[in-house]
């Protein structure tokens, strides 16, 4: 194996590419009196095979190439992006760029200071996820939906998958800046349908993922345990009754339930929407938005996790970035663009989904980091409320602060003890006020388990969540009863 | 040129060994701006192709499918790709459901409106200019909009070429231009936002720019001074713009895949009464200048009409080959595709029929209740039909508009939703493939304080 990097052999292979090439290419994207430019090339490749009915029925491979050359001036920037990777085309997305700055024609000259390789390497692997064979993968479904289906008689259907993808990018700034870096994702699911005999059905989804081998997951001491707790949940499910409906104490389970973080206050700390002044978390650094003895981060240095990066899509190393400190706001997440007109240094949280979109200040991994309560205490000093056990997926409307996210499993608290199961439910609040209301934090913090993908602007981004046993007072439950 | 590259794809997997395949090509260019106050924010131009190709392998109990794409089209990888697919198919497992359609695939290929092509030169700079018409109407509305999130505007295009192995190849062109616009509004240390869009086929059915910005602006000035309502069970009035959003979860329950995989809550229902008499629901693939409106549809055949719900009863499914083929049922036409995914069933032009109400009336004819004006969150099970979703909107007192409700969610079972529609409003609101008029629902929960 040869000590280049692979994405740096990639352009100059597969594409011809010099280094000179890149640095006239941002010469000329700066030629009107832009202040930054850059190149940004990728070339993903995505595996996935999928089972259900008992069958392995298809296998799926896509291949996405693309580049893409920015301008910046101000707040301004101009991007132009094609999936024809040649000179040709570099210099027509470097003219079209720039059309966005409006000084006259100076050349400019650009040096590329070559280093290229990251100085982290959160996820070394010795077979791309994509390089496993299917044979392997179509094992595993096989295995998964007949483990299911041993597990209990009122699985009705199996739908489970393997997904493997591995990202090359390629980063060149006009400030000299270069980075490459090479981004294995893999992801196993599983989704199981269970029948009472009497007409109800109920659904429950369980994943698993990571930038680490795939063989970590064909490791049924791995994947059993994602397939008990779907098929616990949708059995558990055919007999939830209806949610009760209003304002009440919420003891949120560890782990997944982070995504209330990250709707909550995570995107309202994002650089762009702070700059502008559209979130409501905006010119707040240094007020108290938590209780006492909140801490969340942003940490996009964690090994092998979803959310992590050797490099952001902008070639900035990722960092551990402490957004509230004891319960106050110590920081945003920023990108290049954000960084220099709000004055601070980029946080590495520059993301983007694809060279065919511009990046923007995204989260990494976000959450809690854990007190000093014990989670059994923490259920027994609630007298009247809810347990929320499992979760969906949320939303934040960033601007009025209020987020919305929805409880897959969940129980009645009655006198300190989990009642009965309850159907899920939306829970809403107001970010800005939801983590003053925080009573008592669990002393045992939780990542998710590596399926968490975030929205934002159309772009969806892997990212991880987490959080500890936590109780959260007077949160608005959106049940039926 | 196009097509060329669809029938060599599809001769090479024949080569390779598959008994049948289909291949689709998709061009596009598009360029976006967003202006934010007196600034462009930015201005985005792409340039993309990429090719997706499905092919079936035999054997003795069924077929085995693989589906592959690449927007790297350079001739190796593409021959790659397809040597790919053929060997991928073959290690998996053969499914006597798995195949083509059965023949009946398009005879022509209609004009359906969905370009003007002189419309392709449309300048940037045009574009500009009318995403700096939207945000400036929208702050020179009221001194109380105060801030932006930008107003977007956009022109895309798209040829598609579509071909399989037995012999039908077809071609057409879209487009679709756009403009969003997201002002903020401020009172008293209070944000609130919102947005308002206008997307069509050509320039011209765009609504004025001005109009986008100032209807933007009104939606977020009236949610200042939001209040939190108590607990209640009230009769729920949803704005067209949040119909149409209750009419996508339907849509949802409704395609094929969610009904083989017994995943939606509506399975075995065909032919009952799921839904008030005043709810009919139509699906049409050949809407002219719709935004879902194709000729053909993911896998050749022709796109068509289908009454799904009529006076309330369950008419028709929307199926793709495949799950038509699982159903003992025929396809409708539905298959939707994407270069980069396997054919699946999905909505068209999907719409509710719009009724004798307006919306005035309803408010009027409503004592105490909730106007929806924003929904979100994921909230919506298909397998149960039970949905909870945040929300915010107007609260209805005495037949007239009170004030402003936020950080409250509404909840029930689709099912009783559909059920429970007691009036459905005069106008259908297009601004997107989803489409629907006004409706109150007779009772929900409202959880707040």
């Amino acid at each position: 194996m040869s000590d280049v990097p692979a994405p740096l052999r990639l352009v100059r292979e597969r594409y011809g590419l010099a280094p000179s090439d890149l640095e006239a290419v941002l010469g000329s994207a700066l030629a009107r009196g832009a202040e930054y430019a850059d190149v940004f090339l990728e070339r993903t490749t995505q595996d996935s095979v999928a089972l259900e009915d008992g069958l392995v029925k298809s296998g799926d491979r896509h291949v996405a190439q693309g580049v893409g050359v920015r301008a910046q001036v101000g707040e301004r920037q101009g991007y132009a992006h094609t999936n024809e990777v040649t000179l040709e085309s570099l210099r027509l997305a470097a003219g079209a760029a720039r059309t966005i700055a409006e000084g006259g024609a100076a050349g400019r000259s650009v040096a590329i200071r070559a280093s290229g390789r990251p100085e982290q390497d959160l996820y070394p692997l010795a077979t791309a996820p994509t390089d496993v064979p299917v044979a392997e993968k179509i094992e595993l479904l096989s295995a998964i939906d007949a483990y299911a289906r041993s597990r209990d008689p009122r699985v009705a259907q199996v739908m489970a998958s393997v997904v493997a993808q591995q990202r090359l990018v390629v980063v060149a700034g006009s400030d000299g800046s270069f980075a490459s870096d090479v981004q294995p994702l893999v992801r196993v699911n599983v989704q199981v349908i269970a029948e009472d005999g009497r007409g109800r059905r109920e659904a429950a989804y369980q994943g698993g993922g990571g930038r680490v081998e795939l063989a970590v997951f064909l490791d049924p001491a791995r994947w059993r345990p994602l397939v008990d707790e779907a098929v616990r949940l949708a059995v558990l499910n055919l007999s939830a009754l209806p949610c009760p409906a209003g304002t009440m104490d919420v003891v949120l389970a560890p782990g997944w339930s982070g995504v209330l973080l990250h709707e909550a206050v995570g995107h309202g700390l994002e650089g762009d929407f702070n700059r502008k002044g559209t979130s409501a978390f905006a010119g707040r650094i240094g007020e108290r938005v938590a209780a006492p003895g909140v801490t969340v981060v942003d940490d996009g240095t964690l090994p092998g996790r979803r959310g992590s990066l050797n490099v952001d899509d902008e070639g900035q190393p990722t960092r551990r970035n402490v957004l509230i400190e004891d319960g106050v706001l110590v920081g945003y997440l920023q990108d290049r663009l954000n960084a220099r007109l709000m004055g601070v240094a980029p946080t590495g949280n520059g993301r983007r989904e694809s060279y065919a979109h511009l990046p923007l200040p995204r989260m990494t991994n976000t959450f809690m980091l854990g007190g000093e309560d014990d989670p059994e205490e923490i259920v027994r000093s609630v007298d009247r409320g809810l347990y929320a056990a499992n979760f969906g997926g949320g939303q934040v409307d960033i601007t009025s602060g209020k987020f919305v996210f929805s409880v897959s499993e969940a129980y009645r608290i009655e006198g300190g003890r989990l009642g009965a199961p309850v159907k899920g439910a939306s829970l809403i609040g107001s970010g800005p006020e939801v983590l003053t209301r925080v009573r008592r934090i669990g002393a045992d913090l939780q990542l998710d388990q590596g399926v968490g993908t975030c929205g934002k602007e159309g772009q969806s981004v892997p990212v991880g969540v987490g959080l500890p046993t936590l109780l959260v007072a007077d949160l608005i439950v959106g049940g039926t009863e | 040129m196009s097509l060329e590259l669809v029938k060599s794809a599809l001769a090479r997997a024949r080569r390779r060994g598959a008994c049948a395949a289909d291949a689709v090509l998709v061009e596009s260019d598009a360029r976006d701006v967003r202006v934010r106050g007196d600034e462009i924010e930015f201005v985005t131009q792409e340039r993309s192709r990429t090719l997706g190709l499905r092919a079936f392998v035999k054997a003795p109990d069924g077929l085995r499918v693989a589906i592959t794409s690449t927007s790297d089209l350079a001739e190796a990888t593409a021959l790659q790709l397809v040597d790919d697919t053929v060997e991928l198919a073959g290690a998996t497992a053969p499914d006597p459901c798995a195949g083509l359609p059965d023949g009946g695939f398009a005879s022509e290929v209609p004009d359906l409106e969905l370009i003007r092509p002189a419309e392709r030169d449309v300048p940037l700079e045009a574009r500009i200019a009318d995403a700096r018409r939207a945000e400036a109407a929208a702050r020179d509305l009221d001194p109380r909009v105060t801030n932006s999130q930008g107003s977007d505007a956009s022109s895309s295009f798209a040829r598609v070429a579509f071909g399989n192995s037995e012999g039908f190849f077809g071609e057409y062109e879209t487009a679709l231009h756009s403009l969003v616009s997201m002002p903020v509004a401020s009172e008293n240390g209070a944000m609130q936002t919102d947005w308002w869009v206008s997307a069509a086929r050509s320039l011209a059915a765009l609504e004025e720019p001005g109009a986008v910005g100032r209807r933007a602006a009104e939606r977020a000035l009236r949610r200042l001074g939001s209040r939190r309502v108590k607990t209640c069970k009230v009769p729920v009035i949803f704005e067209a713009i949040t119909a149409r959003s209750l009419l996508s979860h339907l849509a949802g329950c409704v395609t094929g895949g969610a009904l083989y995989r017994k995943a939606s809550f509506l399975c075995g229902r065909l032919g009952e009464r799921i839904a008030s008499e005043r709810v009919t629901v139509v699906d049409d693939g050949r809407r002219r200048g719709g935004l879902g409106s194709r000729p053909f549809d993911g896998e050749g055949l022709p796109t068509r009409r289908t009454v799904v719900l009529e006076r309330g009863v369950l008419r028709s499914w929307l199926l793709d080959g495949y799950s038509a083929r699982k159903l003992g049922l025929s396809s409708t036409g539905n298959a939707s595709r994407s270069p980069g995914s396997a054919p699946g069933a999905g909505a068209t032009n999907l719409w509710l029929e719009p009724g004798d109400s307006s919306l005035e009336e309803m408010i009027a004819g409503t004592e105490r209740g909730l106007l929806v004006t924003w929904l979100f969150g994921p909230g919506f099970n298909a397998v149960t039909g039970d949905f909870s979703r945040g929300a915010a909107g107007l609260w209805i007192e005495d037949g007239h508009i009170a004030f402003p409700v936020h950080e409250l969610t509404i909840a029930g079972n689709l099912g009783e939703m559909l059920a429970g529609i007691d009036a459905v409003g005069r106008e259908v609101e297009w601004l997107g493939s989803v489409a629907a008029p006004p409706l109150r629902i007779a009772s929900l929960t409202v959880a707040g304080d």
